[in-house]
C-alpha cells in the first residue's frame, strides 16, 4: 500500500533508528536491558509496518507467506533452545541475516540492471554480496563446530594459505568488476567467492577462540546490512547496520584483548604453522583424586570460597546445583565469590547468563581483574569444568596456543579442586599443569553428580 | 538520497555505535551480542521492498529466501535475547524467585 508521503516514511524510519539506538544502550546495565530489547523490538516493528505502507510492494502473499515461515521456523527455535546452546543459536541467526542481505544486494543489482545506483552503489552491492556471504558460511561453521557437528579444533587444509590467497585475490578481481560493469553474474559469483571465503576463514580458528569470531561475524552482517543500507538509498539499514558494526567491532576488541591476542593473530594464527592444535591425548601422569566428602570438607572449613565456572558447568546444566551449594557455604558465614574469565564458555558473557538463569545476583559475579587479587586470600578454589582459562601454560609456556591470554590465577589460593569428566584437556587442546599440582585436588565425574553429592556431603557436616 | 548524504548519516551513526556501547560491563557481553544481532534482522525490510519489487520468478524465488532468512534474524534474535534477559536479576528478591524457580526447574 502507498498510503504513507516519503517524508512519513523517513521519520517513521527514524523513530526506528532511534529505538535500535536506546536498546543497545539499555543493554549496556542489566537493569535497563530487558527494556532495551523490548524497545528495539518495537522499534523493528514500526520498521516493518512502515515499510509495508510506504510502497505498492507486489506479491504481498508471498512476503506475508515468508514472514510467517520464518517467524515460525525461528521463535520455537529461540524459546526451546536449552542455555548451553544459545552461542551456536546466536551464530545461526547471524549466518541467515548476512546471508538475506547478500541476496537483497544482488536483488536489487538484478533489478536495476546495473543502471540505477552509479559507482558508489556498486561499490556497496559488492561490499554486501562478499562480506554478507562470509558471514553467512563463516556463521554455519561456527554453529557446526559449536554443535559438535564436526570437530571443534582448528582445521588446517593443505595448502590453506594458497587457498585463502587465491579465494581472496578471485574476489578482489570479481569486486572490481562488478563495480566496473555491474554485471549481475559477476556480482553472484563474488557472492559464491565469499561463501568459500567465509568456510576457509573459520575451519583454521580454534575452539577457545569460537566466541571472538561469532562476535567478528556478528560485526560483519552489522556492516553488510549497512551496505545494503548504502544499495537500497535505505537509511534505516544503513544506521541499523552501523550501529551493529560498530559495538560489534568494540566487543571484539574487548574479548580479544581478554585474551591477550590480536583479531588477526586469532584468525590467522593456524594458518601461520606452529602449534595451535595442542594434543588430545590423555595422560596417564598420576593425579590427586578425591571423594566428594573430601571436597564437602574443605569447602566447609574454608572462609573464602572462589567458584570458576567453564563450560563444563553449562553441558552438565549444574547451575542450579551450583547456586544452592554456595547457598549452603554463605549460610556457614563462608564467603563465596565466582571468578568469571572473559571467555569461559563458547560465548562472550557465557557463563554470567548461565548463573543468571540459576538466580545467581550478578553481583558476585566477579570479572577477571576484579577478582585475581582475591585468589591470593582464599582457601579453596571451585573450578568446575574449566580449564584453559586457570591453565598456567598461558604464562609459561611460550608454544602453546592460549600462551599470552590472561588467566585466572587460581594456583594462588591454598587448595584447588577441579570438577572434571575426565583427564581430557580443555578445548583448545592443551594438558593443564595445575592438574598435577600438590595443591590441587580431582573430583572426577558430570558437574551435576558432583555438584550433588558434594552438596549432600555439606549439609550433612 | 544522495551518496554523500548517507555517506554522512554513516560517519555519525559509527560515533553513536561506538558511545552507545562503549562501557559495557562483561556480565552483559552475551545479550548484547544477540541483541546487536537481531538488530541487524531489520534487513527484513529491505528483503521486504526488493522482493515487493521482483518481476522475474527468479527474484521472486530468491527475495522469498531473502525474507525467511531475514524474519529468523530479527524475530528469533529478539526473543533469544529476551530469554536471556529474563534471567538477569539483582540481589533484592533473588531468594523468593529462586524458591518458585527450584520448584518448577524440577
Amino acid at each position: 500500500m502507498n498510503v504513507l508521503s516519503a517524508d512519513t516514511v523517513e521519520v517513521g524510519y527514524l523513530v526506528a533508528a532511534v529505538c535500535f539506538i536506546l536498546a543497545l544502550k539499555g543493554l549496556s546495565s542489566p537493569k535497563s536491558a530487558r527494556r532495551g530489547n523490548l524497545i528495539g523490538a518495537t522499534g523493528a516493528l514500526i520498521a516493518l509496518v512502515v515499510a509495508f505502507l510506504s510502497t505498492d510492494l507486489r506479491h504481498l502473499v508471498l512476503i506475508l507467506l515468508a514472514i510467517a515461515i520464518g517467524s515460525a521456523i525461528a521463535v520455537p527455535a529461540a524459546r526451546l533452545v536449552k542455555m548451553t546452546q544459545m552461542p551456536q543459536m546466536v551464530a545461526l541467526f547471524n549466518g541467515v541475516g548476512g546471508g538475506a542481505a547478500a541476496l537483497v544486494a544482488l536483488m536489487e543489482l538484478g533489478g536495476t540492471s546495473g543502471a540505477g545506483g552509479g559507482w558508489f552503489s556498486l561499490v556497496a552491492t559488492a561490499f554486501t554480496a562478499l562480506v554478507g556471504s562470509v558471514s553467512f558460511s563463516g556463521s554455519m561453521i561456527t554453529f557446526a563446530k559449536l554443535q559438535e557437528i564436526m570437530t571443534t579444533r582448528p582445521v588446517v587444509l593443505p595448502s590453506a594459505r594458497w587457498l585463502m590467497s587465491g579465494s581472496l585475490a578471485l574476489g578482489i578481481v570479481l569486486a572490481v568488476v562488478t563495480v566496473a560493469s555491474g554485471n549481475l553474474l559477476a556480482a553472484s559469483l563474488l557472492a559464491v567467492t565469499g561463501l568459500a571465503l567465509g568456510v576457509l576463514l573459520v575451519l583454521p580458528v580454534g575452539g577457545a577462540d569460537v566466541p571472538i569470531v561469532i562476535s567478528l561475524l556478528n560485526a560483519f552482517t552489522g556492516l553488510t546490512v549497512a551496505a545494503g543500507g548504502f544499495v537500497l538509498g535505505n537509511t534505516l539499514l544503513l544506521v541499523a547496520g552501523t550501529l551493529v558494526g560498530a559495538s560489534g567491532t568494540i566487543l571484539t576488541r574487548l574479548m580479544a584483548a581478554a585474551m591477550g591476542r590480536s583479531v588477526t593473530g586469532i584468525l590467522f594464527g593456524a594458518l601461520k604453522g606452529g602449534s595451535t592444535a595442542g594434543s588430545t591425548q590423555v595422560s596417564d601422569r598420576p593425579v590427586a583424586s578425591v571423594g566428594p566428602d573430601d571436597v564437602a570438607i574443605l569447602l566447609n572449613y574454608a572462609a573464602k570460597v572462589i567458584v570458576v565456572p567453564g563450560y563444563g558447568l553449562a553441558v552438565a546444566q549444574a547451575q542450579h546445583t551450583l547456586r544452592e551449594l554456595a547457598e549452603v557455604l554463605e549460610a556457614r558465614g563462608i564467603e563465596v565469590l565466582y571468578g568469571i574469565h572473559p571467555v569461559a564458555g563458547r560465548m562472550p558473557g557465557h557463563m554470567n547468563v548461565l548463573l543468571a538463569e540459576a538466580n545467581v545476583p550478578y553481583e558476585v559475579l566477579k570479572e577477571m581483574d576484579e577478582v585475581n587479587p582475591e585468589f591470593k586470600t582464599t582457601d579453596v578454589v571451585l573450578v568446575v569444568g574449566a580449564n584453559d582459562v586457570v591453565n598456567p601454560a598461558a604464562k609459561t609456556t611460550p608454544d602453546a596456543p592460549i600462551y599470552g591470554m590472561p588467566i585466572l590465577e587460581v594456583s594462588q589460593a591454598q587448595r584447588v579442586i577441579f570438577l572434571k569428566r575426565s583427564m581430557r584437556p580443555g578445548f583448545a587442546g592443551i594438558e593443564n599443569e595445575l592438574l598435577f599440582d600438590p595443591k590441587t585436588s580431582l573430583l572426577f565425574g558430570d558437574a551435576k553428580d558432583s555438584l550433588t553429592k558434594v552438596l549432600g556431603a555439606v549439609k550433612g557436616l | 538520497m544522495t551518496g554523500v548524504a548517507l555517506l554522512s548519516i554513516f560517519v555519525l551513526a559509527v560515533f553513536v555505535g561506538f558511545e552507545v556501547v562503549s562501557k559495557v560491563s562483561t556480565t552483559l557481553h552475551t545479550p548484547l551480542m544477540s541483541g546487536a544481532n537481531a538488530i541487524h534482522g531489520i534487513v527484513l525490510v529491505g528483503a521486504v521492498l526488493v522482493t515487493g519489487d521482483a518481476h522475474s520468478v527468479v527474484a521472486q524465488a530468491v527475495g522469498f529466501v531473502a525474507v525467511v532468512l531475514a524474519t529468523a534474524n530479527l524475530v528469533g534474535g529478539f526473543v533469544v535475547t529476551d530469554r536471556m534477559l529474563e534471567m538477569f536479576k539483582a540481589r533484592p528478591g533473588a531468594g523468593r524467585t529462586a524458591a518458585t524457580r527450584e520448584g518448577e526447574g524440577r
